[in-house]
């Protein structure tokens, strides 16, 4: 154990100051953090072209763009928020600065693999904006990239998907690195039984990664070679089939769907307690949750598919399995309840955010049960209803999710508080805008508007203009959200000792910010993790 | 830094490789022979079978999975058991397509 008194901030640990330091570290807090920031920069690149969408649907006809430009700008929306931001934005990011303090470790397992994944990251970030200015310009083909359309596109598919094939690297290496380090790492008395809950989630989501993300990697290569090669697997006159793509597309990207929201479930999860002050109501059943959601999330993939021309053998069964992944669902939120009753609750800005997690997560995941039976989602199929389910389970849930995780964790690291009346502010106008946004979208979904058109017909424009105006409320929040935690963490109140929310999980009881360590003495792991007895804020 | 865990290379006498050998060659006869008739949708089955047995001989004798711990078998068993689900259940929509 290190009993250096310095933090992590001050001491590199690799003898190298300035951006050197940073750039060859293998401390997993500062490696958590470059994530962050690159995240963070692509999150607003990905918003002003999700506001730039919205801007174009607010009348039918051209509003500020061509049709082209549209569908390249919702190609890129997808491609830079779903495999730049989403995927990354908590396990890598968050991921990366708690997992190892709360399992009592100095780091994780492979420090270097992890900087190597950054690396990655950071090269499949650029490969992808290189796509952007390159070749025949910028993919258009959505996230996607759904043969047969993707293999004759003039634009630049075959750059992007390569792009896609690195950034799987990244996720699959964080996996592994995740997943040792929670079995080898984890400090004496360390049981399973006492590993808290977004570690746990962290867990279920390193075997997704490990076990879902070669698929990916496998098919958009596949895609690759029919562009360059001709090779003729999916294409219907070599004697190809279109629908093979999707199952092989949707064989990762359901269980992706998972990789973003099992990390946000489990900041929920460590959340809701602390500010409850309450142990987590049936700790077991969540910890056993994430594992279900993981294995029968991995199971429901073709419910993407019931429109493609897939058996109705494979949709009944398909059905079936997608609500058998309500179940673990259900069991988290209906444990999150029961935590805060009668709890003595604090309303603090992690806990508001979590709150609204919540709330916008079960609107995203009760509407899923619509889509994933498929009866109505005949109806409601390649409609803004997906759209706004989607963002609803994304959005609300991993992105509230990665907003909580920001105001509940980071001043620990930056050793600073931001100012909780504005955090709380920018809560309520987020939360108000996002609803006026998506909510819309339901109805418009419903009424018949399919999505990605970039026209439409004038009974629909009532909900998009309501929805544009939703999305810049929504920037609004996202603007005074962003700013205020920018602000607090460099201009901040300085915090005054370990623990300022109260809680019992091992990050609370280090110095802040942390040392580069980790811990200036033995981690004590005799106390449960959402055990209060005797724990009270310090701030 | 000295080796803790030693490990014990299990010598595969040729006797058992040769016979590994000519099974190996055996199955590769067979999925030649397969090839030709025509099983209808269960062509991909078959084939996909007679190749996993094969790999199966391979993994376990030539790549001395055999001689493995528990653990290290579980986790490549698996692996396979994933690709299976995932093969399998493809076909789920294959296999009842246009019926």
């Amino acid at each position: 154990m290190s009993s250096n008194s310095l933090s992590f901030w001050e001491d590199s640990g690799n003898g190298r100051t300035g951006i050197m330091a940073w750039l060859t570290t293998t401390d997993h807090k500062r490696i958590g953090l470059m994530y962050m920031y690159v995240i963070l920069a692509m999150f607003i690149a990905g918003l002003c072209l999700g506001l730039a969408i919205r801007l174009e649907l607010i009348a039918p006809g051209r509003t500020i763009m061509d049709a082209q430009t549209y569908n390249t700008v919702f190609t890129l929306h997808g491609v830079i928020m779903i495999f730049i931001v989403v995927i990354p934005s908590i396990p890598a990011a968050i991921g990366n600065l708690v997992l190892p303090i709360q399992l009592g470790a100095e780091d994780v397992a492979f420090p270097r693999l992890n900087l190597f994944s950054w690396y990655l990251y950071i090269g499949g970030t650029i490969l992808a904006l290189v796509s952007l200015f390159t070749g025949g310009g910028a993919p258009d083909t959505g996230w996607t990239f759904y043969v047969p359309f993707s293999e004759f596109t003039t634009t630049n598919v075959s750059v992007a998907v390569i792009a896609v094939f690195i950034l799987g690297f990244s996720s699959i290496l964080t996996g592994l690195n995740f997943i040792t380090t929670i079995h080898r790492l984890r400090a004496p008395g360390m049981t399973w039984t006492k590993i808290p809950l977004f570690t746990w989630s962290l867990y279920a989501t390193g075997w997704i990664q490990v076990l879902a993300t070669p698929v990916l990697g496998i098919t958009v290569l596949l895609i690759f070679a029919e562009r360059v090669l001709g090779v003729g697997l999916f294409d219907p006159n070599k004697g190809g089939d279109p629908i093979l793509y999707q199952h092989l597309f949707w064989i990762y990207s359901h269980p992706a769907v998972y990789i973003m929201i099992l990390p946000a479930m489990g900041v929920v999860s460590d959340i809701i307690p602390v500010f409850a002050r309450k142990p987590i109501f049936g700790y077991k059943t969540i910890a056993f949750s994430s594992l279900m959601i993981a294995f029968a999330g991995s199971l429901v993939w073709a419910h993407h598919m019931f429109t493609s021309g897939m058996s109705d053998t494979a949709v009944l069964i398909f059905s079936l399995l997608t609500f058998v992944v309500a179940i673990p669902s259900a069991i988290k939120v209906f444990n999150w309840t029961a935590t805060l009753y009668k709890g003595s609750i604090t309303v603090d800005p992690p806990l508001l955010y979590a709150l609204g997690f919540i709330f916008l997560f079960s609107v995203g995941g009760l509407t899923g049960l619509i889509l994933g039976s498929a009866g109505t989602d005949i109806h409601v199929h390649d409609t803004y209803f997906v759209v706004s389910h989607f963002h609803y389970v994304i959005f609300g849930g991993t992105g509230f999710g990665m907003f909580a995780a920001a105001h509940y964790w980071l001043p620990k690291y930056y050793g600073r508080m931001y100012n909780k009346t504005v955090a709380k502010v920018a809560f309520y106008i987020l939360f108000i805008g996002f609803n006026l946004l998506y909510f819309p979208l339901f109805i418009i979904g419903l009424e018949g508007m399919p999505r990605r058109y970039y026209d439409y017909l004038p009974q629909y424009q009532e909900g998009h203009v309501i929805s544009t105006v939703g999305s810049w409320i929504l920037a609004v929040g996202v603007i005074i959200m962003l700013v205020n935690l920018i602000r607090g963490f460099t201009k901040g109140e300085k915090l005054k000792g370990r623990n300022p929310w109260g809680a019992a999980t091992l990050e609370w009881t280090i110095p802040t910010p942390p040392p580069l360590l980790n811990f200036d003495k033995e981690p004590d792991t005799s106390r449960k993790p959402y055990d209060f007895q005797g724990v009270t804020p310090d701030e | 830094m000295s080796e803790n865990h030693e490990h014990k290379h299990h010598i595969l006498s040729i006797k058992t490789a040769g016979i590994i050998l000519g099974l190996l060659l055996m199955l590769t006869a067979i999925t030649v022979a397969v090839s030709r008739i025509d099983l209808g949708f269960m062509n991909v089955a078959a084939a996909l079978a007679l190749a996993t047995t094969k790999a199966l001989l391979v993994i376990m004798f030539f790549m001395h999975m055999k001689y493995e711990s528990r653990f290290m078998q579980g986790i490549v068993f698996l692996c396979f058991l994933i690709l299976a689900i995932f093969i399998g259940m493809t076909f789920f929509d294959l296999a009842y397509r246009g019926g």
